[in-house]
């Protein structure tokens, strides 16, 4: 999923400063299961605003509505009836969504409550570790399962830098080397005579962002 | 194919090659590197110019390089591949022989977090490897990555390094193999403290028959002080300083320190130049470059071989 985390208060509080009617619109998708920008979290940021604000002595309105998906044109437009009455959009969804809002509410600022920050997923309650930089072109058939891309810090194709130490990074005493995990899983799976000594070939990047802004068009589902 | 690589001519000659190397400059002042350059003359074979080491931002290594090729050194341009993708490194590569430069070092680099600017995007478009694979493919078969022929070929004597301390240790060698397969011809390790690893690491690579194929140059740093050794051994990932150079500096007094690391130094490389498979030394004297004749004088690699 797409795992985002609350921008502080103080930064929200800025971008919506002029502001004294705003929409705050939650989502239900990967932001929910994130615990960043679902149901909840919406309740919780409406009332941290209006508290903020009143402190202020300036009050403001918030009409909260959490969507099924923010990514997604069919939920986007069911704020459609109202939108208009509002100054801005407050989207606590990923990146995605606020873009989403952007495009289908023109003329009304599109603000994000988020910091969208990568794919991955939950390893335990409260902690999310990322997993792939959707490189399109997946390499994972060839790694046991792990991603040199994302869990190497340099993105080395053909193993460990002279800095893996004790099975951490040279980067952070916290963060795994990603190498090493590739190495014991290969070994596990008795693949690693085989692959670990081939040279993996430079990456064709074109199919990453580097490309460009990418575009999956799927004739077979177009109407 | 041969170059012109005063190292490469050493080597070639079974001589025990002796390289050393210099940090730039934090600044755009050529004469920094000359004084460097001048404490060097007459001692080593070659010498490196590092490719802002630890990611802090210095004067480019080639650069450098000519400053010091114009002294009469035969200069080791290193590239990292934090900074640059295959558009730029390829540049370089043509840059580099253009100007007379005879070796290259190909590198990933340290990460920029530890560096002066950790807010920096890094680049990581092909890994050090790959950069062995590219400058061979450029000299051997005239070639960019995209498969064009290019005009003149860059004739470079390709190197590479090799950290037998890091981790898995039982895939240091393998790892050797890879980049020796990839086209390297020389191997800089790093700095060796630890001379039982790196004499576990050296029986594999012997068995492997890598020493046939590659040079391979043992590293060596001189301790100035107990606080560099502790340093090195707790904050420095991959760097495997034992207890007993801990000890054996802390046995001496404060302002003897150093010279008992140079003295640490000069034992080991004697050490080294007993092991097989082991074909020269690159003494790393880190903003110590005053103290290389020493080293070089007190381990009996004085005269350098003329070429
Ligand atoms: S190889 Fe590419 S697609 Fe596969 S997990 Fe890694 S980044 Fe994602
Ligand atoms: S220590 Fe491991 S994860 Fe970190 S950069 Fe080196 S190989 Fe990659």
């Amino acid at each position: 999923m797409i795992v985002a985390q609350a921008k502080p208060i103080e930064e929200i509080l800025e971008m919506i400063d002029k502001y004294d009617k705003i929409l705050l619109v939650g989502c239900k998708g990967c932001v929910a299961v994130c615990a960043a920008g679902g149901e909840k979290e919406v309740q919780f940021l409406a009332s941290a605003i209006r508290t903020a604000r009143k402190t202020q002595g300036r009050e403001i309105e918030i009409r909260e509505v959490t969507l099924e998906r923010q990514c997604d044109p069919e939920y986007v437009e069911q704020i459609r009836g109202f939108a208009g009455d509002y100054q801005a959009i407050l989207s606590i969804a990923c990146g995605v969504g606020v873009q989403f809002m952007a495009e289908h509410y023109r003329e009304i600022p599109a603000l994000p409550g988020l910091n969208t920050s990568f794919m991955g997923g939950a390893l335990e309650q409260g902690v999310w570790s990322e997993r792939c930089q959707g490189c399109g072109n997946c390499v994972l058939h060839l790694t046991g399962g792990i991603c040199p891309i994302t869990r190497c810090s340099k993105s080395l194709l053909n193993g460990p830098c002279g800095g893996s130490s004790n099975g951490k990074c040279e980067v952070d005493p916290e963060v795994d080397c990603g190498w090493q995990l590739i190495i014991e899983r290969l070994k596990a799976l008795g693949e690693f005579e085989s692959r670990f000594m081939e040279i993996v070939p430079i990456k064709d990047w074109s199919t990453s962002r580097d490309g460009g802004p990418r575009k999956i068009v799927r004739e077979d589902m177009r109407q | 194919m041969k170059t012109e690589s005063r190292l490469e001519k050493v080597l070639e000659k079974g001589e025990f090659a002796v390289t050393s190397e210099c940090g730039p400059p934090r600044g755009a002042d050529p004469d920094l590197i000359r004084k460097k350059g001048e404490l060097l003359k007459g001692v080593v074979d070659a010498v490196n110019v590092t490719d802002c080491q630890t990611s802090v931002v210095r004067m480019s290594s080639l650069s450098c390089c000519l400053i010091l090729k114009e002294m009469g050194f035969d200069p080791i341009v290193q590239m990292v591949t934090r900074d640059r993708n295959r558009i730029a490194i390829q540049s370089d590569i043509l840059g580099a022989a253009a100007l007379g430069i005879n070796n290259i070092l190909c590198l990933s680099g340290d990460h920029q977090r530890f560096g002066d600017h950790p807010q920096a995007k890094n680049v990581y478009d092909i890994d050090s490897i790959q950069l062995i694979m590219t400058v061979k493919q450029m000299r051997d078969e005239g070639k960019f990555l995209s498969g064009e022929e290019l005009t003149k070929v860059p004739r470079l004597f390709i190197g590479a390094a090799a950290n037998p301390f890091a981790d898995p240790f039982e895939i240091r060698a393998l790892r050797l193999a890879k980049k020796v397969a990839a086209g390297a011809q020389f191997i800089q390790t790093q700095c060796i403290y630890n001379l039982k690893r790196f004499e576990e690491w050296m029986h594999r690579v012997v068995d492997m028959g890598l020493h046939e194929k590659v040079c391979i140059l043992a590293g060596v740093t001189p301790m100035k002080s107990v606080g560099m050794a502790r340093y090195m051994k707790n904050m420095v990932p991959g760097m495997d300083v034992p207890d007993e150079i801990i000890e054996r500096l802390k046995g001496v007094p404060k302002e003897k320190q150093g010279e008992e690391g140079i003295k640490i130094c000069i034992e080991t490389i004697q050490r080294l130049r007993e092991m097989e498979g082991v074909r020269g030394v690159h003494i790393m004297a880190i903003e110590w470059e005053e103290k290389v004749r020493e080293i070089a004088e007190g381990a009996g690699l004085l005269p350098r071989p003329r070429i």
